[in-house]
């Protein structure tokens, strides 16, 4: 029965992503800190305890190596848990069990095995949480073959995400920005299923592909509406898979509008608009009129002060000035864009 | 800083007479199997057809071919690196692990994995870890999987090094399991060095079963040099890891006679200490004891011997005879759609 949409927020489609798994899939269960009693760090998972107990939604000690190598031995075991990280700071603790045992299971034993664990995480910064509780470290896991990375940026992401990431025999990692899960949209009943393959275009445009992920999307979106106001028609494209990368759909667009801006919370150094840049050289290098240009974070780590942490982030501003530093023709004042 | 050997005979463990001419001679066949596999990989590695990292096991073969026996099939091992006696006596194909140490496509992980990489899922082995302390978090998991889909009586059976104990994980997965009850035999071959360094240089306890005991599990001291003691006590645990789904743990004082791998030096123990635990050899003290009890004659111990050689030299052969994996097959493995290819 088609219902007309309803208004929901990041949080809650993110509950009822969850909720549909864990009455779908017997094999599904929750686990990760403060998930149950406390109801979710951001009460993602807030009255899931009551509906279907603590086997299916585990409270965990403060052990992140020890709970997400359980949670990747279960998977292994047969289940399919969902481990939720309280946020990506804390994930270091557990890098060892994400890279050397989820992502090599599969190729270390010849394909004998596999590890269908989906990792939630929170990330990213705004808040003035400060350093240690700031990270964007997206580019660290979508480095690494085995893992599927995912960034839901919308509320129909947040929703249709989790179910394909959890019928996926590989482990997907999946990162919601701190600063969505408050998001607040329409999303259509039943809520549309979505792939985990390819990247979206949240905006059309014919001057300059603007490329980005997460929490920096509404940022994108807010310059894009920005530059429209000043004739710049920029295109929008969140990224949804952060590995494998679909470079395809960026191509596609900066063959069209041949001026590409990344924009990416992580710091620039190592971050993941630096390989996309770098595969759009590779690609369409002759296809480009300008050269291609990143707005990250700042080198710096996050600080607490509010002005300095917005300086250090690649907001709104920042973003359309790139673009329009962009968009300034070669050898000419006052030529319009194209 | 040298440790006297353990005792070699554990009390109250069963004798040879009443456990059988059968019984005791498959153990000592299993630790020679190990002992000759072991010897023959020493030697294909100073010939460079084994490559990378080798771990022996030489000296530690009772304690595998104590507990393995105890476990049925439906039960599932977590090992380390030095893990070739474990996956041989799960029943892992020694031409298979022979294959996979030359790097063969043949080999028990495809030859992707190598040495410490060993992996069968049809004797639910999982793995072969180089990461120290790597394998006891996924055990625990394996465990809480079994406890989920109410395979109630499924054990999962973890190896680990005395040197594991001192990584977080250690004590991360022992409180997860005592505190979410899991069917886990936690079994610590404590060889007395972490590559080398030594225990007493590293724990300012060294009673490991008293951080078990830290975490509210049951553990016991064994000998892990006398293989009777080993298979006795690892029975027992098992029984009551199956019947009350709660984790135990087993300190099984052993010695590997040879270094920590190919490029060991030895320089952190002295040669005086090796020598006196090789008076404990697990199979030299094994075998006098059957001969003692007249379980074992001069020619069944030639045919052990002659039956390990051959099953040696065929391993061998086939790892020889074997292929390499396609160049072109490189990004295998590494999603479901890939292994369909």
């Amino acid at each position: 029965m088609t219902q007309s949409p309803s208004t929901t927020s990041y949080r809650e489609a993110l509950r009822e992503a969850h909720r549909e798994a864990l009455q779908r899939d017997p094999r599904v269960f929750l686990m990760g800190e403060d998930v149950g009693r406390y109801g979710g760090t951001y009460a993602v998972s807030k009255g899931l305890l009551a509906e279907f107990g603590d086997a299916r939604i585990r409270d965990t000690p403060l052990s992140e190596l020890g709970f997400v190598g359980a949670g990747i031995g279960a998977a292994l075991g047969g289940m399919r848990p969902i481990v939720e990280i309280m946020t990506v700071n804390f994930s270091l603790l557990a890098m060892d069990a994400i890279v050397n045992t989820a992502a090599l299971y599969r190729h270390m034993s010849g394909g004998q095995f596999h590890v269908p664990v989906v990792i939630r995480m929170a990330s990213g910064a705004g808040r003035q949480l400060a350093a240690q509780h700031s990270h964007s470290l997206e580019p660290w896991y979508a480095h690494v073959p085995g893992l599927r990375v995912l960034a839901p940026a919308t509320i129909e992401d947040a929703r249709g995400m989790l179910w394909p990431a959890l019928q996926d025999p590989d482990p997907v990692v999946i990162f919601e920005h701190a600063q969505l899960y408050n998001l607040e949209g329409q999303l259509a009943e039943p809520a549309p299923q979505v792939d985990i393959e390819r990247a979206a275009v949240r905006r059309a445009g014919r001057d300059v592909t603007l490329v980005t992920y997460g929490g920096s999307l509404p940022r994108t979106l807010d310059a894009a509406a920005q530059l429209a106001s000043e004739g710049i028609d920029a295109e929008v494209i969140d990224l949804r898979v952060l590995r494998p990368l679909d470079i395809d759909s960026v191509l596609q667009s900066v063959r069209k509008t041949r001026r590409i801006v990344a924009v990416d919370e992580a710091w620039r150094s190592g971050s993941l608009a630096g390989e996309l840049l770098a595969r759009v050289c590779e690609s369409a290098f002759y296809e480009l009129d300008a050269p291609p240009a990143r707005v990250c974070s700042e080198e710096v780590p996050m600080p607490y002060a509010k002005h300095l942490e917005e300086a250090a982030l690649p907001l709104a501003p920042k973003i359309a000035a790139a673009v329009r530093a962009m968009m300034k023709p070669v050898g000419g004042a006052g030529a319009a864009p194209r | 800083m040298t440790t006297a050997p353990p005792l070699s005979t554990t009390p109250g463990a069963p004798t040879p007479q009443a456990l059988g001419r059968e019984f005791c001679t498959a153990r000592l066949t299993d630790m020679l199997r190990i002992r000759r596999l072991e010897e023959r990989c020493a030697q294909l590695y100073g010939e460079q057809k084994i490559r990378g990292f080798l771990h022996l096991y030489i000296g530690e073969e009772a304690v595998a071919a104590g507990v393995m026996p105890n476990l049925r099939p439906q039960d599932k091992v977590v090992a380390t690196y030095r893990e070739h006696g474990h996956a041989l006596l799960r029943g892992v194909p020694m031409n298979t692990i022979m294959a996979e140490m030359f790097g063969k496509q043949a080999g028990c992980s495809g030859g992707r994995g190598g040495s410490m990489h060993l992996f069968d899922r049809a004797t639910r082995f999982y793995g072969g870890n180089a990461i120290v302390g790597g394998g006891l978090a996924i055990a625990a998991g394996l465990a809480l999987a079994d406890r989920l889909s109410a395979h109630a009586d499924a054990v999962t059976a973890c190896f680990f090094g005395e040197g594991a104990v001192a990584e977080g994980a250690f004590h991360e997965a022992l409180n997860l399991a005592s505190l979410w009850r899991l069917p886990v035999l936690f079994i610590c071959e404590n060889n007395l060095y972490a590559m080398g360094t030594a225990l007493s240089r590293s724990q300012a306890s060294i009673d490991l079963t008293a951080k078990a005991a830290s975490h509210g599990i049951a553990s016991a001291h064994i000998n892990g040099m006398n293989v009777l003691a080993v298979h006795d006590a690892a029975r027992q645990a098992i029984e009551q890891v199956r019947e009350q789904g709660t984790p135990f743990f087993l300190e099984l004082h052993t010695y590997r006679f040879r270094a920590h791998s190919m490029f060991d030096a030895e320089l952190y123990r002295d040669k005086a200490e090796v020598a006196r635990w090789k008076q404990h050899d697990p199979i030299e003290h094994f075998a006098g004891q059957l001969r003692d009890a007249e379980l074992l004659t001069h020619s069944d111990m030639q045919r052990i011997e002659r039956e390990a050689e051959r099953e040696v030299d065929a391993a061998v052969a086939f790892a020889d005879a074997a292929g390499l994996e396609p160049v072109e097959q490189l990004a295998r493995y590494l999603t479901a759609e890939d292994a369909q290819r």
